[in-house]
């Protein structure tokens, strides 16, 4: 059948995306640079730019790939499905609060931070905080997945969402937390550092340059996914997703490659909380939701579970569909038709429709993984074909 | 007094021989500690509430009760569908949502009743009809169109699907309800009976003769009848039941249909109680229902009956009593149970565990 093909896909990897995410990354940061608060430019252009797709919904975007991509990790790759993975952002996003504002007012740490010294508060490099809230993400992660992930995959589920609920929780309740205030409560913490670049420090305003960074970072972790998927961990990983057991009984160990699946993912979530801080300029707890667990898994269910690039697709449309394309063509639409439809309301319709008709209809994604659609479309071939290879019966 | 301590958990753990393959024993090991350790903590902190405040121990118990009444309708729906088809149903919460609107409408616009006299009685009854029928098809419903055609996928697929599902139900309590709570006249009567210095409302009271009812007629529904027999062949061998002659889909449809109706009641139920309504309800609740069912061993359906109640019992007592972590901790109190329970017994505390066969 086409199993060489498949084969050949799995190895055939290799880095001219570089390139083109290089051109489409400087086109884009001219753009926002540059061009849109150039003078010359029409004003039509420059208020299209802004009602469709102006530079926070951009760096949002960006934001959502960082973290869908790390969501890809767990659920395209391992087949772990993670419902609660906007902990990960909510311990990110505190990361930053705690090591890059004046959130510890009685502290006076300042390592390579982009405030004077004599400046209140724990004050550290925006890129070693980018790698602590990394860190710290990991370490929850395998602290959550120690003892649950050996669970049956929706057991699994119900875990993750479990802990999505209690670190939300724990941070919006975080004002007296035994006595100690972590959090801020529901005030947040606000002011977060500027990312400090050499020769400037980027403010929160500073869209252009700070999509160059959050390009960056996104480039990150597509080089990661991309040459771990190739690696042994992650063809370890696959393994798993198809068949745990027949993947256990060749060798891999289960819990550790799991383990490093969430590790990875986790990570992710911390890099992206930090961008997310530093591009709010805050950490709000009720900002943490179960919605945004939701958001990410559509994300990735869209573009293709398992595929790189399907999965960026699926962030930059969605984010962009519930951050600003659907208020602007809400707001067309009233313009030109006189109406009061309140179309931001509907985002719970779409992310609904989007996860039940990709499930029925197109499983694999708009971009979609080859393997992967095997392996979805697998009980239909034994519907189809009962009697040449019906392997599993029943359940 | 700590080693005193460890040798007498150690003889406890050990009183009872296990028996299988290393694996299991250790599992077993584990499940007997955790059960020990978890029951001790718990009997303690009731006991030491007990002694603080008695009388306000007994009156947030039965508000507890109260509330586990209800997640026990919703858990069973929980615990129908995985007993059949193993699927963790995430929009069912959201139907339960979705009663509760159906009857607020039901009663106060369609109906007309707004204080508790006999004409609100006969509102009351006509609506905990409707709103069964309505839960039961709506449920059915999103079976034929959702699921069924994912039966046979990898089970990632019809978990995403009840996923999205309960975003689409969502989104029809946010339209219809409005995206703000909506405060509802009530048709029960609304006043107290005093026992010493605990007050019981009649409210808790005509909850319980309404939905025990329920709970014994959909107990002799499923062990007693030719349908609920159908059911638990299905739920044990799905080909093997078709080749007895029994029409799976159907069988499969009418279980939806059964825990369509019991969150159709909760819906009424809650409704009727707390007398508010909001488009966000049905996740929280929805989630600490399936706790319940977790707790009590899903697929059993006494179990979700016990692990409801008990798990309205902890989050009453967790929310009123003197020494507890207070309302703001209500639900990260549930989840934690959960994700005990699930680490060091999977199975419930009625449920079997059952060993995966190749």
């Amino acid at each position: 059948m086409a199993k060489a093909s498949v084969a050949n896909n799995v190895t055939r990897s290799n880095r001219k995306w570089i390139i083109g995410y290089s051109i489409t990354g400087f086109i884009l940061f001219i753009t926002y640079q540059f061009l849109i608060p150039w003078e010359g430019l029409p004003l039509g252009i420059y208020d299209a730019v802004y009602r469709w797709m102006p530079p926070t919904a951009i760096n949002e975007s960006l934001v959502y790939v960082i973290m869908a991509l790390g969501l890809n990790i767990v659920v395209g790759y391992a087949g772990l499905l993670d419902l609660g993975y906007v902990a990960f952002w909510a311990i990110g996003g505190y990361t930053a609060g705690w090591f890059m504002s004046e959130f510890f007012y009685f502290l006076n740490i300042n390592f390579f931070g982009s405030v004077p010294a004599e400046a209140p508060g724990i004050h550290i490099n925006f890129w070693m905080v980018l790698i602590i809230g990394g860190f710290i993400c990991a370490l929850f992660g395998v602290l959550i997945g120690a003892p649950t992930l050996r669970l049956k995959s929706d057991y699994l589920a119900l875990v993750t969402l479990g802990f999505g609920e209690i670190i939300p929780q724990v941070f919006f309740n975080g004002e007296n937390f035994f006595g100690f205030n972590i959090s801020n409560g529901t005030k947040g913490i606000v002011g977060v550092d500027s990312i400090p670049v050499g020769v400037k420090d980027l403010g929160p305003f500073d869209f252009g340059w700070k999509l160059l960074i959050f390009l960056l970072l996104a480039a990150v972790m597509v080089f990661v996914s991309l040459r771990l998927r190739k690696g042994r961990l992650g063809r370890a990983w696959l393994a798993i997703r198809e068949d745990e057991l027949a993947a256990s009984m060749m060798g891999v160990p289960l819990m550790r490659t799991k383990l490093a699946a969430y590790a990875v993912g986790a990570f992710a979530g911390g890099l992206g909380g930090v961008a997310f801080a530093t591009h709010v300029n805050g950490v709000y707890a009720e900002r943490f939701n179960f919605t945004i667990s939701i958001f990410l898994l559509a994300m990735v269910v869209l573009g293709g579970m398992g595929n790189v690039w399907g999965v960026i697709l699926g962030a930059f449309i969605l984010s962009w569909v519930n951050g600003n394309g659907l208020s602007a063509f809400g707001q067309l639409y009233n313009e030109q038709f006189g109406t009061e439809v309140d179309f931001a309301s509907f985002t719970f319709l779409l992310f609904g429709l989007v996860l039940i008709l990709m499930m029925l209809f197109k499983r694999e994604g708009l971009l979609p993984e080859s393997r992967l659609k095997l392996m979805l479309h697998e009980g239909e071939l034994d519907d189809e074909d009962a009697s040449a290879s019906k392997k599993k019966v029943g359940k | 007094m700590n080693e005193g301590n460890g040798v007498t958990l150690a003889k406890a753990v050990e009183a009872k021989k296990f028996s299988g393959t290393p694996g299991q024993i250790r599992q077993q090991r584990i499940e007997r500690v955790g059960a020990i350790v978890f029951s001790a903590l718990f009997a303690v902190w009731m006991l030491v509430n007990l002694f603080a405040a008695p009388e306000q121990f007994a009156q947030v118990a039965i508000s507890g009760l109260r509330n586990g009444l209800i997640y026990a309708l919703i858990a069973l729906g929980y615990t129908l569908v995985y007993g059949i088809i193993e699927l963790i149903n995430f929009a069912h919460g959201d139907l339960f949502m979705l009663s509760a609107i159906f009857s607020s409408f039901f009663i106060t616009y369609w109906m007309g009743a707004e204080e508790s006299n006999s004409y609100g009685w006969f509102a009351f009854g006509l609506c905990l009809i409707a709103v069964m029928v309505f839960g039961a098809v709506v449920n059915v419903l999103i079976e034929r169109l959702a699921y069924r055609r994912l039966r046979h996928a990898p089970r990632l697929a019809p978990l995403i699907t009840a996923v999205g599902m309960s975003f689409l139900l969502n989104f029809v309590g946010l339209k219809w309800n409005g995206s703000t709570p909506r405060q509802w006249p009530t048709v029960i009567p609304s006043g107290d009976i005093n026992i010493g210095d605990v007050r019981i409302s009649m409210i808790t009271i005509w909850l319980f003769l309404v939905g025990f009812p329920l709970l014994l007629a959909l107990n002799y529904l499923v062990t007693n009848t030719k349908q609920g027999k159908a059911m638990r062949a299905t739920s044990q061998d799905r080909d093997a039941s078709t080749l007895m002659g029994i029409n799976v889909n159907k069988t499969i449809a009418f279980t939806f249909a059964l825990g369509g109706a019991m969150a159709g009641a909760a819906g009424l139920l809650y409704q009727q109680s707390i007398g508010t309504t909001s488009y966000n309800l049905g996740f929280q609740l929805g989630l600490i229902a399936f706790t319940s069912a977790v707790l009590g061993g899903i697929g059993n359906l006494w179990g979700a009956v016990v692990g409801g109640l008990l798990i309205g019992l902890i989050q009453g007592l967790n929310d009123g009593l003197p020494y507890a972590f207070g309302q703001a901790w209500s639900q990260s109190v549930v989840f934690t149970i959960l994700i005990i329970i699930l680490v060091f017994k999977p199975a419930g505390l009625l449920g079997k565990a059952v060993t995966e066969k190749v």
